[in-house]
């Protein structure tokens, strides 16, 4: 077996590839050694995955509703029978932080899918064209990005209701112009190499230098500060729930949690500590993995991505 | 081939307006190969760059086989023009490999027969197929080199434009790349236009030059004029000199001539 | 020149321990230098900037410098401590680096960076410092070294900041000059016209100089004895005279792939590596 293992180490560290799938997973492999070399980026990602696992698997784990209430048994503290206590109407505060990871892996997931490829083209358009497209763009992502993130989010949810569907719109319209920004910055220092210089000699079109020679540079940082900006989205999104303007009662948001549990606080610290103490963990897991993926995208370092 | 007449390169305007490239005429038969010497900011590469299209700003005239070229980048010209940059470290995407640098062009032409180019323009720069699947940060300086000429090769243009292609190498390497060229030549009869700072390297490889000083040719001649120690020009008689190395008496009688 | 006993190096090793293993860049360099002009030359890879570096141990980690001895005026550099080599460097030793542009610092005026130089070492007064540095920009031949005293790093040519650079590195007067391809980064005419200078300070201060560099020919006609690298080792070393008649095949190789102007040959013989030049114990 370790014969066999070895095998495949060789082949995907291998200097001389001998097909396109066999170069493409040697990059990735070789970025894999890097990141797992790095305990911290390593202890983000166990995180990462384990909400991945516990969103996937919340009814099997939570054994019990999230919404289901007992007034007979409310405001308990941590007990064999509710291990994370229960809330104010008596619903189980494990199961509720146990659904909640889907409600926040949601947020993530359509910020992510939304703000990030808006920002990224903008980005590389704005950059490699410039002159008036350039001006035009950017002056948009300037007027987003001169309102503060929370409260442009709370004049969208104000505007279009409250709702978690509202509240993740309202955060990708205000999560995307960094990503415009990193990108642009990064496509003018590439906008005058060699390799671009070389390939417009060929006859590419804009369209193909943008997408096939531009964009996956800076993919990479994008994908960074997205998994960086994470945090500050749950945060938003927990901030947006927290104010009674992200997902609505009886969904079970950390955010709207925490702001449920605030009342209690001080003879039962567990209903707002619990839901904080996960949005907290999530937050620092995707510190973590932003900071391991920084250092293994590299482009200096010769990773893959 | 190429006939250069009158070519002039301002950047910028105004006050800050700088004449690159100052009525620059020459001409370069078909087969032919052209240097141009002269120091930084002689002019020398931005000349190859604005016929190569990538400056859309220039005045003058620039005719590719007989027809006047465009000011903007040309599709159909892409095949009859190719350039090799200076510094292989620089002019490889860091993230695709030799098979995507070799092939993108094909696909962007729409040829066929992707595969058996590929293998056969690698096997034309001395890289085997070993090499295919490579990315650049696992090749040699060398070795990039040679992948930025195959890429300039694989759409069989027939005018070549080397931007000091051996100045990033080891002389040991340099060698072998301008071997290299030398065979290329010969072998695809190709037209060289050769950029550089060393006479050497230009008489290695071409039979004529022109040698430029502030934006402006100086004087234009042959190979085997420069070989017999005869230029007209006292500017052309310094960067000999130098090229021969530390003569501290040599050096006390250097002349400036920036002004 | 006289006995070789300004630096002594016996057995120089710089070692690179990374994950991938024990990388060796320079792999027992031996020799001794007295006041004279010494080349090392190398391709990229043969450890001759990591020579340079390894001498004022300037080798970042995890970069090790071992050797049996080091010496600079007998004056033992491997069991120095920190504090001992920050007094060496710079009042004894100086490095010069390729690139100007990153060796000053592109916020302070080149005087006052050439005047610091000075009072670091020597303790005088402001007005006793700029007065020696004026004095060192006439040395290294500025036209008006008021007028330059005063400019920032940006506002002077690369001939001319590479001149500035020999004066702030010469201002304390040291005793060895370590100088990394210091103007390969300028024209053939202005690298020669810095190098005319260099040559001269060195000759009339009597200082030692290391000159690190990749051109052949340029080395053997301004040093007086040259050390070839190559994979980390000395392969041959020579009077610069006598480098024509130089007998290792790698040498000899280097020398004849130059293209020349006054003989042409087509093909350029190519060098043949031998992998037997790397063999031996590390």
């Amino acid at each position: 077996m370790t014969a066999a293992n070895q095998g495949w180490r060789a082949r995907l560290l291998s200097d001389a590839p001998a097909s396109r799938g066999q170069a493409r997973l040697g990059q990735w492999y070789r970025g894999w050694l890097t990141f797992s070399g790095n305990w911290l980026a390593m202890l983000g990602l166990l995180i990462i995955l384990a909400l991945l696992v516990i969103a996937l698997l919340a009814p099997w784990i939570a054994g019990q509703s999230p919404i289901a209430q007992d007034l007979a048994a409310r405001l308990q503290p941590p007990s064999a029978e509710h291990w994370f206590g229960t809330d104010a109407f008596g619903r189980d505060i494990f199961a509720r932080v146990v659904y909640g990871a889907r409600i926040t892996l949601m947020i993530v997931v359509l910020v992510a899918v939304t703000a990030a490829p808006l920002g990224l083209l903008v980005g590389t358009v704005a950059g490699y064209l410039g002159g008036w497209v350039d001006a035009v763009l950017m002056r948009i992502t300037d007027i987003f990005l001169a309102f503060p993130r929370l409260i442009l989010a709370l004049a969208f949810v104000a505007a279009l209701g409250p709702g978690i569907e509202n509240a993740v719109l309202a955060i990708a319209l205000t999560a995307w112009p960094p990503y415009a920004r990193i990108a642009r910055a990064e496509t003018l220092t590439l906008r005058g190499s060699d390799f671009i210089a070389a390939i417009r000699l060929q006859g590419a079109s804009p369209s193909r230098i943008i997408r096939a020679h531009i964009m996956p540079l800076c993919l990479s940082s994008v994908i960074v500060r997205v998994t960086l900006d994470m945090a500050g989205i749950i945060l938003v999104a927990a901030g947006l729930g927290f104010l009674g303007l992200g997902a609505q009662p009886p969904l079970p948001e950390w955010g709207a949690d925490v702001s449920a549990g605030r009342k209690f606080l001080l003879d039962q610290w567990w209903i707002a500590t619990i839901p904080g103490l996960a949005i907290f963990i999530v937050s620092l897991g995707f510190n973590l993995l932003g900071d391991g993926l920084r250092d293994t995208l590299d482009p200096k370092n010769g990773g893959g991505g | 081939m190429l006939r250069v007449n009158e070519l002039s390169v301002v950047f910028g305007q105004g006050h800050d307006a700088l004449t690159a490239v100052d009525r620059v005429s020459f001409m370069v038969e078909e087969g032919a190969s052209f240097g141009i010497v002269g120091e930084s900011g002689s002019g020398k590469s931005t000349v190859l760059r604005a016929v190569a299209g990538l400056i859309p700003d220039w005045g003058g005239e620039i005719s590719i086989a007989g027809k006047p070229r465009p000011r903007r980048l040309d599709r159909a010209l892409a095949r009859r023009v190719q350039m090799v940059f200076q510094d292989p470290y620089a002019s490889l995407h860091p993230r695709h490999t030799v098979d995507r640098v070799l092939s993108e062009p094909l696909t962007i032409h729409g040829v066929s027969g992707v595969e058996e180019r590929i293998e056969r323009v690698l096997a034309d720069v001395g890289l085997g197929s070993a090499f295919r699947f490579r990315f650049p940060h696992q090749l040699s300086g060398g070795q990039r080199q040679r992948v930025a000429i195959a890429r300039a090769l694989v759409l069989e243009p027939s005018l070549l434009l080397l931007d000091e292609p051996t100045s990033a190498l080891d002389v040991s390497v340099q060698a072998e790349v301008l071997n290299l060229l030398a065979r290329l030549r010969r072998e695809r009869g190709l037209t060289y236009v050769l950029v550089s700072h060393d006479l050497a390297v230009i008489a290695q490889l071409c039979d004529r030059l022109a040698v430029m000083n502030q934006g402006r040719v100086v004087e234009e001649l042959g190979v085997a004029q420069l070989r017999a120690h005869e230029p007209a020009e006292a500017y052309t008689r310094q960067l000999m000199t130098a090229s021969l190395g530390y003569d501290p008496e040599a050096i006390a009688a250097f002349k400036d001539f920036s002004a | 020149m006289t006995a070789s006993d300004l630096l002594e190096v016996d057995d120089l090793h710089v070692d690179f321990h990374t994950r991938a293993g024990i990388v060796h860049a320079v792999r027992g360099v031996s020799f001794a230098m007295g006041r004279e002009k010494l080349g090392i030359v190398g391709e990229s890879g043969s450890g001759k900037s990591m020579t340079g570096r390894a001498i004022l141990r300037l080798v970042a980690p995890p970069g090790r410098v071992r050797a049996r001895r080091l010496a600079f005026e007998g004056e033992d550099l491997i069991a120095a401590r920190e504090s001992r080599l920050r007094e060496i460097r710079g009042k004894r030793v100086s490095m010069v680096m390729q690139d100007p542009k990153f060796s000053l610092n592109p916020v302070m005026t080149v005087g006052r960076q050439i005047s610091e130089a000075y009072s670091v070492h020597a303790r005088v007064a402001a007005g006793e410092a700029r007065r020696r540095a004026l004095d060192m920009l006439a040395a290294v031949r500025i036209r008006d070294p008021e007028r330059v005293y005063d400019l920032y790093p940006h506002e002077v040519s690369g001939g001319m900041g590479q001149r500035i650079m020999i004066a702030m590195m010469l201002i304390p007067d040291p005793d060895l000059l370590i100088a990394d391809e210091p103007t390969s980064a300028l024209d053939v005419t202005v690298q020669l016209q810095v190098l005319a200078i260099l040559d001269d300070l060195v000759g009339r201060r009597g200082m030692g100089l290391i000159f690190i560099s990749h051109d052949l020919n340029l080395v053997a006609s301004f040093c007086d004895r040259i050390l070839i690298m190559y994979g980390g080792r000395i392969v041959e070393s020579c009077a610069a005279g006598e480098l024509a008649s130089a007998r290792h095949p790698y040498t000899r190789g280097l020398l004849e792939c130059l293209p020349r102007l006054d003989e042409p040959r087509d093909p350029l013989p190519t060098l043949k590596r031998d992998p037997a030049w790397l063999a031996g114990k590390v």
